[in-house]
Formats: C-alpha cells, sequence, structure tokens
C-alpha cells in the first residue's frame, strides 16, 4: 500500500460514522478509507465510541408487531445479495459502486480538461476530474469546504502536493491553483458543499453550462 | 495460531460460566475454542458470536432485547419517525441475523458493528440511494481467526474504558457526545464539538484506535 501522507480529518469521519455527512463527503470517506488502512481504524474506532453511546441510550418502547416481523424473518429464505462491486484499476469499489459501470462518462471542459459528475443534491456535489499532465485547474475559490481525493498521478498547490490516496481539504477561504504533477494525467474525485466558482478560464456565464 | 492462542489464553480473564448462550456442548472447532477462551466483559458481543458460530436463536433473542429499543430510540432521535424507526430496525435485525457470519470480534464489538449497519439502513433509506460504504478488507480467513483472540480481549477493554470516562463526564459533556454519535449534529456541529466536549474522552478512543490500528496493521503483515 502507498504511503498516504494527507489523511481525512478527524471530524469528517465521526460525521461519516454518526451519518451527519451530505452524499457527496460520504463519497469521498468510503473511497479514502477503501485505500487507507490509518483511517480505517480511525473509522472503526469512531464506531465503537458509538456503539459504546449507543448501548448506553434510554431504551423506547417497540411494537409486538416489530418482534413479530422480526421473529418471521429469521427462517425466510432471502436470495443472496449481489457482491459489493470490487475495485477496477484506480477506482475503489465504493467509487465503482457509485459510477455504475467500470469508467467514467467523461465530459471536455476544454484544454485537455475533463469531468463526471457523479452526485448533485442540496447538500453537495460529486465529480472526478481528469487534468492532463503539467495542466493547472482555473485559479478557484469556492463558497463551502472541498475536499479532493487523488485516485491517479498528483497535483500540487500552495498548501502542498498530493499523491494517489491523499486528500486536500480546502476551507471556503483557500484560494488555490492546483496543478497536475508532470508524467502522468492526474485523476481526482472532489467534492463540495458548495458549487465552485471559476474565476478564471471559464466565463462565469459559462457555470451553469459545465456545472462546475 | 497455537502460539498466539495461548498468549491469548495467559492474559484472558476468568469466564463467568453460564453467561454463554449457545456453546453447551458445542464442538472444538478453532473458532468456537478461541471464543469461548477469551472472553470476558462484553456479553452482547458473546450473544453475537453463539448467532454466528451456532445460528443460536436464543442468543439472537437477547440481543433483540437488548438492542431493539435502544436502535428504535436512536433512529427516532437523529429525525425518523417511530414507524420508519421500526422499519429500519427490521432490516438492522435481519441483517445482524443474515450477515452473522461476517463479524469479526477481533474488529468490532457487537455494538460497533450494530451501529454501522444501523446507520448504512438508515441512510441507504433517508437517501433512497446507497450509503457509500468502505471496500471490505480482503483478509484471508486463517490469519483473522489468529488474531481474533487477543485482539477481541483488548478491544474489549478499551472500549470498557471509554464507557467508564463517558459515565463519568459531566452530564452537559456527555449530552453533546451522546447526541454526536446518536445522530443528532449537523456536521459543522460535530466539528466544532469535537474541539470542546469530546476532548475529554478524546484520549480513550486514541487507545481504542490503537488497538484497531496494530489490528488492521498485522492482518495485512499476515
Ligand atoms: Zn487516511
Amino acid at each position: 500500500m502507498k504511503q498516504i501522507t494527507h489523511h481525512l480529518p478527524e471530524w469528517l469521519i465521526r460525521s461519516y460514522a454518526a451519518g451527519s455527512l451530505g452524499h457527496a463527503f460520504s463519497l469521498v470517506v468510503a473511497t479514502h478509507v477503501s485505500q487507507c488502512d490509518e483511517c480505517r481504524a480511525r473509522l472503526e474506532a469512531e464506531e465503537t465510541a458509538g456503539g459504546v453511546v449507543l448501548e448506553g441510550l434510554e431504551v423506547v418502547d417497540t411494537s409486538e408487531d416489530l418482534r413479530a416481523r422480526v421473529f418471521d424473518g429469521l427462517d425466510e429464505d432471502v436470495a443472496p445479495e449481489p457482491p459489493a462491486p470490487r475495485r477496477k484499476g484506480i477506482y475503489p469499489g465504493a467509487l465503482v459502486a457509485e459510477m455504475g459501470s467500470d469508467q467514467p462518462r467523461w465530459r471536455s471542459l476544454g484544454g485537455g480538461i475533463r469531468q463526471a459528475i457523479l452526485s448533485e443534491d442540496k447538500q453537495g456535489s460529486a465529480r472526478l476530474l481528469y487534468i492532463p499532465p503539467g495542466m493547472a485547474v482555473p485559479d478557484h475559490t469556492h463558497g463551502g469546504l472541498e475536499l479532493t481525493l487523488v485516485l491517479q498521478g498528483s497535483f500540487h498547490d500552495e498548501t502542498g502536493e498530493f499523491g494517489v490516496g491523499d486528500v486536500e481539504v480546502a476551507e471556503d477561504d483557500l484560494d488555490h491553483t492546483p496543478t497536475a504533477g508532470i508524467g502522468e494525467a492526474c485523476i481526482c474525485l472532489a467534492a463540495t458543499d458548495a458549487p465552485l466558482k471559476f474565476k478564471g478560464i471559464v466565463p462565469r456565464l459559462l457555470q451553469p453550462m459545465f456545472r462546475i | 495460531m497455537i502460539e498466539t492462542l495461548t498468549i491469548g489464553a495467559e492474559t484472558k480473564m476468568p469466564l463467568p460460566q453460564g453467561l454463554r448462550p449457545g456453546y453447551a456442548g458445542k464442538s472444538m472447532n478453532d473458532r468456537s475454542a478461541s471464543s469461548e477462551q477469551i472472553s470476558q466483559g462484553c456479553e452482547q458481543t458473546d450473544w453475537l458470536v453463539a448467532v454466528r458460530d451456532a445460528r443460536d436463536k436464543a442468543a439472537f433473542g437477547r440481543l433483540y432485547d437488548h438492542f431493539t429499543p435502544r436502535l428504535k430510540g436512536m433512529l427516532i432521535r437523529s429525525g425518523m419517525s417511530g414507524a420508519a424507526a421500526e422499519d429500519v430496525v427490521q432490516d438492522v435485525m435481519l441483517t445482524i441475523w443474515r450477515k452473522a457470519h461476517l463479524y469479526d470480534e477481533g474488529r468490532a464489538r457487537a455494538s460497533a458493528w450494530i451501529y454501522r449497519i444501523a446507520r448504512n439502513r438508515q441512510i441507504d433509506v433517508i437517501r433512497r440511494r446507497p450509503r457509500p460504504v468502505p471496500d471490505e478488507m480482503i483478509v484471508e480467513a486463517e490469519s483473522r481467526e489468529a488474531h481474533d483472540a487477543d485482539a477481541m480481549v483488548s478491544l474489549e477493554q478499551e472500549a470498557e474504558q471509554l464507557r467508564e470516562a463517558l459515565a463519568t463526564l459531566p452530564q452537559s459533556q456527555r449530552d453533546i457526545i451522546e447526541r454526536a454519535y446518536v445522530g443528532e449534529l449537523t456536521q459543522v456541529e460535530i466539528r466544532e464539538a469535537t474541539g470542546l466536549a469530546l476532548g475529554t474522552i478524546k484520549s480513550r478512543i486514541r487507545l481504542a484506535l490503537e488497538k484497531l490500528r496494530h489490528e488492521l496493521k498485522d492482518l495485512r503483515d499476515e
């Protein structure tokens, strides 16, 4: 397993464990944990704490009907679930499940940059980005938090170097210019809890069309 | 394998006889032997192991009685109606029964495993789309069994101390922590609360983490 140096912040793992994280950020957590034993252990520690809290909760009344439904279900034959999607190349199973296929459905953004939108809801959006070697993503700020997880290649910006498995957590006030490393295109999973606002190349008017 | 089990046996506490549903007369295969030798403290975990290894319905009944009223309470507090919460609890309990073979007591206490199943199901239902979940670690069954013995003991110890630490916190801090894990807080609130109320039990979570980190590393090294 490759050395990962930029991990998920604790509060993000805790929010995931507690079910308080939106879909887009949950996808980043699941994808990172799929390839990072350190954060897998941290998630399991959070779930240990969640379980301890669960055990100590006050009890509420449950219906007799519930009991009947559960115990009647024990002897029922149920068809086995289809196996969870497996990792395909650079895409962990968590992402394959989200894409619904082995390969992203790329759309060109111009300049060799491509994106594939995976999910969008009122809590945020997640997409894959393909950035040719050495290419800079237009200078941008964002209205919320942005998580970027590298799946192939690398990128660097004002805050550091990010290789495969690394997650960058960019606060809303970070004005940065991520640039792909040379040699290999950088493919990353990017999630925000607000729409991105590009300041550079792409005119504002085009934003709705590209949904960036 | 044998060496590991011996080390595990030396660190064990005396077994509370009679608290072990489903084990009487069970054949001595590797797994049940190791589970039986090292058990201490957490009877919920014992019940779940009995469900897994012996398809023990009495043990499942104990799990049902213990967790169902608490799971329902947790789901209501995180925003579900009573009826919707019972539907999720039904799915969770049946998932426990049907997927017990996937339970690994060296990696999770029963309550942690059940907590995760409940969250997965709850979010699948609320969002009407599958919750993104991490890929399962591919671990050889052999190495898993060899590690379960001591792994479970120290995990139980850390979790027990975590429980005690939580119980001795001032009420206001305990409330925040409970609300965070029950699912009453937003991601922003969890982020803010983490530095404050959670500070005092952080060291306990860290110790559980050390344990799990070690366990995963051992599994990888096999
Ligand atoms: Zn990590």
